[in-house]
């Protein structure tokens, strides 16, 4: 390996610093020098420690000298996008509300990461509470698309993309309602995946839209991806909807992987509103599967037009009662001058969000209202049942769905802005994955003619991220993509 | 005109459970505040509820109880209003799917005397479900001071039929309730704990009529005197507007302990849209014919039930089962005795109401307890029958047992109370009496009744208690006659 | 899109308890139109026997036994606190 540390993968990093090539103090001080070095353009990072990264560093040092690693995370830098609670940090979610709050607990998937070892490095930028697809809605920063910095990073979780894509870490944690992984992923040039809703315990998790949230990783390669999931997935008694599932070694899974699969191509998702260049790609990302021997099949998964629908009409409900709880009282923004409790809610929600976070309150709050439940919430609970049919009806057939991620490569800074509906369209290849609970993965498969990046999407059966992993890592042993880093 | 009121109750209870209804903090009262609260109870955020299954199964018990219908599925929604109480901002519930429906809870109406039963009736429940408890706002002149203790607490909202029409009814619910729930060990219903909190909803109309009149939602009844109080005032109030030939407005009224009268609440705007929706947070409840079978194992018998029994297995007066009864481990306490001697079983009531309940109460000890153990009440009642001791020397025996938590039989045994059957001893303190007391015999003989009383007090006295005053009377009588 | 569905933003901003400026007033209810009028097109589709799914794989009956746990010592409940006083969160006057 050329690469320099920060740029490496986790997987071979485990493997350097067992064989004592490396320390995790190395490692750390790498990818902070090379945060310093890149963070002025990137602007991924709200808030970075990088005495107490240092600390965790040498603390896994001193465990392996001792003979006492705790596996292949130990020492690694993993940034966490600001979403995830961990004790005596601060959780912002990007908001004004939670400007100043301090987590005073730690989220279940950060409690497994500490266990594991793994260095917890920073707080990454996203959209406001998870509320967009471009990170513009942060509160805080813009962050900037590595490839190009006058393009957005995708979202929601665009600091924790940007930040894997840019070696300011080397692998990084997101969460995914809609899209918020795969899509900036897709746009950044590395791998994201959302995985099977219930597979990772979202204690912790700040909600935005709690039937569909799952939290999961970045990383620069498929098997650095499995690495990761597979340390913070598994049952959590803290979570009522967390699924008993066994969960397999899904980086030996990557490694053993080997075709023929059946893989479905829906012809809802290659229509109208997708760039050429980005058909393109995918299209010679599905040649080379039946190159590989796959069977191709056509398939049809007739509700997705409405997924996007559903999507705003379940997502934003949720949300609104989700986010009731940011009021001034127990925490978070309290406006200044409030003259009785009623009017304390009206200006601290008023002052302590953003655009796009009061948009979706007051559509959730309206789907919900007394008399449109029927017509809006019911009736998208139903189409969203419709929808998972379609999947698992294909899932008789296909031993997985690929798709293009997103439509286009990253738009600009500022493109989308003015018209939420646009934005929203942003997400209609990954937002069915979320509404059918279903696993889905974002690979590089190509780089536009603007040098940009291209992602593909491979959808799984429930709870069968290990087989998708799989598909996923043989594609990657193939092609060169993932290896192409960003002109910073 | 005569008017009758038409009552429907909104009657909230706390579940006892030793964790909240969504997490793991401990449940409890009189703590410092916010000592009980966890990042689930404040509602941080990031948090999840996971139930608490203790707190399912005593609702579900709760239902087997009053005869409710067990949905075989019910879920969790999610109830959206703002409050600086609810830490969430909405309070999870169950709005469509109660896990318990229909059902009835018998009450008994005060008779015409305190000695004599009253009236029983059945009330009709609408549902019982179960949501987490909100916290505590103590106000102040210009904020108000918020504890997160209460919040998250298991709740049970138990909802009924408009079946009362008088503040007694009302009354004689909540204590019916109450026992049952204590009863049941569901909860101690506790009102000055705010463990039973109770909101009415009342109308009124000219007797004989079938519609109903204007509903007035009546809150804050939170005490024993201000469920009877503050529904006796809101029935009057309704009544004089109506028989004036004003007219009601539907609204809800606050009930004011301190000034005895309802006030208008400020309404709350649009306060009724909820927003009800699915919890997405929380799977559904499916119970199962097996699961109920097990909790319905585990119900005791009822107040009402008992009371019943005792009276038709042992032909107990109203004047032992009413205070037997309502006290579970009295209750059991009784059966206990009166398993073991069942033909004596309304004179161990009487020991039981009368004796062990004043020594129990001047000693501030609970039944539980009691020095004195149900074979114990057996072994007294025995004594006195078979005529080893007189019901006067028993009496002492009782202090003394309750004094030291001896048995009866080695109580007198040991103080040689023995009753004498001698009969030429008490022949002997006769005649003393007689010599002693010539006043006395020219009384008697000359038909002062009294005058007997003070002699057969001389013998008792030189037998130390022990004669039969039976035996005595009678001697006594020959002596003089002959 | 034209907006055919006028939304009653002040109802539903008094429901969010959101202070909104008249110009978010309109953007948002010109916006929301926009959205509601795409949303429409779930009308097309005949829901009639189909079942909606609140959980993608729902399971039931997940609970936890009785067992309580310390919650969090009272400097980390109030250390978020906006103002507290007497170890309460203090809130302006609740008019009820």
């Amino acid at each position: 390996m050329s690469e320099p540390l920060h740029y490496r993968t986790a997987t071979d990093l485990a493997r350097g610093l067992a064989a004592g090539e490396t320390s995790a103090e190395e490692v750390a001080r790498a990818v902070i020098e090379r945060t310093q070095a890149v963070e002025p353009k990137v602007r991924a990072f709200h808030h970075r420690d990088e005495e107490d990264a240092l600390e965790q560093a040498r603390a896994s040092d001193r465990r392996r000298a001792e003979g006492r690693c705790l596996g292949p995370l130990d020492g690694i830098p993993v940034g966490i996008k600001d979403v995830l609670a961990v004790e005596g940090q601060p959780l912002t979610c990007s908001s004004k509300m939670l400007e100043n709050f301090v987590a005073p607990y730690d989220a279940t998937v950060i409690r497994r990461l500490k266990e594991r070892g793994a260095v917890l490095w920073g707080r990454l930028n996203m959209d406001e509470f998870a509320m967009g697809s471009s990170t513009e809605n942060s509160a805080f920063q813009v962050t900037a698309n590595p490839w190009d910095p006058e393009r957005i990073p995708g979202g929601s979780s665009g600091g924790s993309a940007a930040a894997c894509a840019a070696g300011e870490a080397i692998l990084t944690l997101g969460s995914d309602t809609g899209g918020s992984i795969r899509q900036p992923a897709a746009l950044c040039g590395i791998v994201g995946m959302k995985p099977t809703y219930g597979l990772v315990s979202r204690y912790g998790l700040v909600a935005f839209a709690s039937s569909l949230d799952q939290i999961g990783p970045f990383a620069r390669s498929v098997e650095d991806a499995a690495l990761l999931i597979g340390a913070i997935a598994g049952h959590d008694p803290l979570d009522s909807t967390s699924y008993r599932a066994e969960i397999p070694d899904y980086a030996e899974a990557v490694r053993s992987a080997r075709p023929p699969w059946k893989i479905g191509i829906p012809g809802e998702y290659f229509g109208e509103g997708l760039d050429p260049e980005v058909r393109a790609a995918v299209e010679l990302a599905i040649e080379f599967y039946r190159a590989e021997g796959c069977e191709i099949i056509d398939i049809s998964l007739p509700h997705t037009q409405y997924a996007v629908a559903v999507y705003y009409i379940i997502a934003t409900a949720e949300a609104s009662s989700n986010l009731a709880r940011y009021d001034g009282v127990r925490y978070g923004h309290r406006a200044a001058e409030a003259k009785d409790a009623v009017d304390l809610y009206f200006q601290s929600r008023a002052e302590g969000f953003g655009s796009e976070v009061k948009r979706r309150i007051i559509l959730g709050t309206y789907v919900l209202s007394s008399g449109y439940y029927d017509a809006y919430y019911l009736r998208a609970q139903k189409v969203r049942t419709l929808i998972r049919q379609d999947f698992l009806e294909a899932f008789k057939r296909v031993d997985a769905v690929l798709t293009p991620t997103s439509p286009v490569p990253a738009f600009k800074r500022g493109e989308r802005t003015s018209d939420p509906l646009a934005m929203y369209l942003s997400d209609i290849y990954t937002i069915s994955a979320n509404l059918a609970g279903l696993p889905g993965i974002s690979v590089p498969c190509g780089l536009s003619s603007g040098h940009l990046p291209i992602g593909l999407q491979l959808i799984g059966q429930p709870f069968g991220e290990a087989g998708l992993l799989g598909m996923a890592g043989h594609f990657e042993r193939h092609h060169d993509h993932h290896l192409k880093r960003p002109p910073l | 005109m005569d008017y009758e009121a038409v009552i429907g109750l909104e009657v909230h209870v706390q579940i006892k459970t030793r964790s909240k209804m969504f997490t793991a903090a401990p449940a409890g009262f009189g703590e410092a505040p916010n000592t009980l609260v966890d990042p689930v109870v404040l509602g941080l955020p990031g948090v999840l509820p996971v139930m608490n299954h203790a707190a399912i199964e005593q609702i579900i018990r709760t239902g087997l109880m009053f005869g409710c219908s067990i949905a075989p599925v019910c879920k969790w929604d999610r109830k959206n209003y703002f409050y600086p109480d609810s830490p969430k901002n909405y309070q999870i519930s169950q709005y469509d799917q109660p896990i318990c429906v229909g059902g009835t809870v018998e009450i008994e109406l005060p008779g015409p005397s305190r000695n004599v039963m009253g009236e029983h009736k059945h009330i009709h429940l609408t549902r019982i479900h179960l949501e987490e408890d909100v916290g505590k706002l103590t106000h102040f002149e210009n904020d108000s001071l918020v504890d997160f203790n209460r919040a998250g607490t298991p709740l049970m909202e138990i909802v009924t039929e408009p079946d009362l029409r008088t503040p007694e009814e009302v009354f004689a619910f909540l204590t019916a309730l109450r026992q049952a729930m204590v009863c049941a060990g569901i909860s101690d219903c506790d009102m000055e704990k705010g463990q039973l909190r109770c909101d009415a909803n009342i109308s009124v109309r000219p007797r004989g009529e079938t519609k109903l009149g204007t509903k007035i939602e009546l809150k804050n009844l939170n005490s024993i005197s201000g469920v009877r109080n503050g529904v006796t005032f809101e029935i009057e109030r309704q009544i004089g507007i109506v028989a004036a030939g004003g007219s009601l407005t539907q609204e809800t009224r606050r009930w004011d302990l301190e000034a005895n009268i309802s006030t208008p609440m400020r309404t709350k705007e649009m306060a009724h849209d909820y927003r009800y929706f699915p919890d997405p947070d929380l799977m559904p409840v499916e119970v199962d014919e097996a699961w109920k079978d097990r909790l319905r194992a585990t119900l005791p018998e009822l107040p009402f039930d008992r009371q019943r029994r005792l009276m038709e297995s042992f032909g107990l007066p109203y004047t032992i089962t009413s205070v037997v009864v309502p006290d579970r481990p009295l209750g059991e306490f009784f059966d206990a005795a009166a398993a073991a001697a069942p033909k004596q079983a309304q004179k161990i009531g009487n020991w039981i109401v009368n004796d062990l309940l004043r020594e129990l109460s001047a000693a501030g000890r609970p039944i539980t307890d009691s020095p004195v153990r149900p074979e114990a009440i057996v072994g007294l009642v025995g004594l006195v029958e078979e005529g080893a001791i007189n019901s006067n020397v028993a009496k002492e025996v009782f202090v003394e047992m309750f004094r030291t938590g001896e048995a009866p039989g080695a109580i007198v045994d040991r103080k040689g109370l023995r009753q004498s059957l001698d009969t030429g001893e008490l022949e002997a303190w006769c005649r003393e009496a007689i010599e002693k007391n010539p006043k006395s015999v020219e009384d008697f003989r000359a038909g002062k009744e009294n005058a007997l009383n003070f002699l057969k007090g001389q013998v008792m006295r030189m037998s130390k208690g022990k004669a039969n005053p039976k035996a005595v009377d009678d001697l006594l009588r020959a002596l003089m006659a002959g | 899109m034209a907006s055919t569905h006028p939304i009653d933003i002040d109802y539903v901003a008094n429901l969010a308890r959101i202070a909104l400026t008249p110009g978010e007033k309109e953007r948002f209810s010109r916006q929301l139109g926009d959205v509601l009028a795409y949303i429409e097109q779930l009308n097309e589709v005949d829901v009639s026997s189909v079942e909606p799914t609140a959980h993608a794989f729902p399971v039931v009956n997940v609970w936890r036994e009785d067992e309580p746990r310390p919650g969090l010592p009272l400097e980390k409940v109030l250390a978020n606190a906006p103002a507290s006083r007497e170890q309460m969160f203090v809130v302006p006057k609740v008019v009820e």
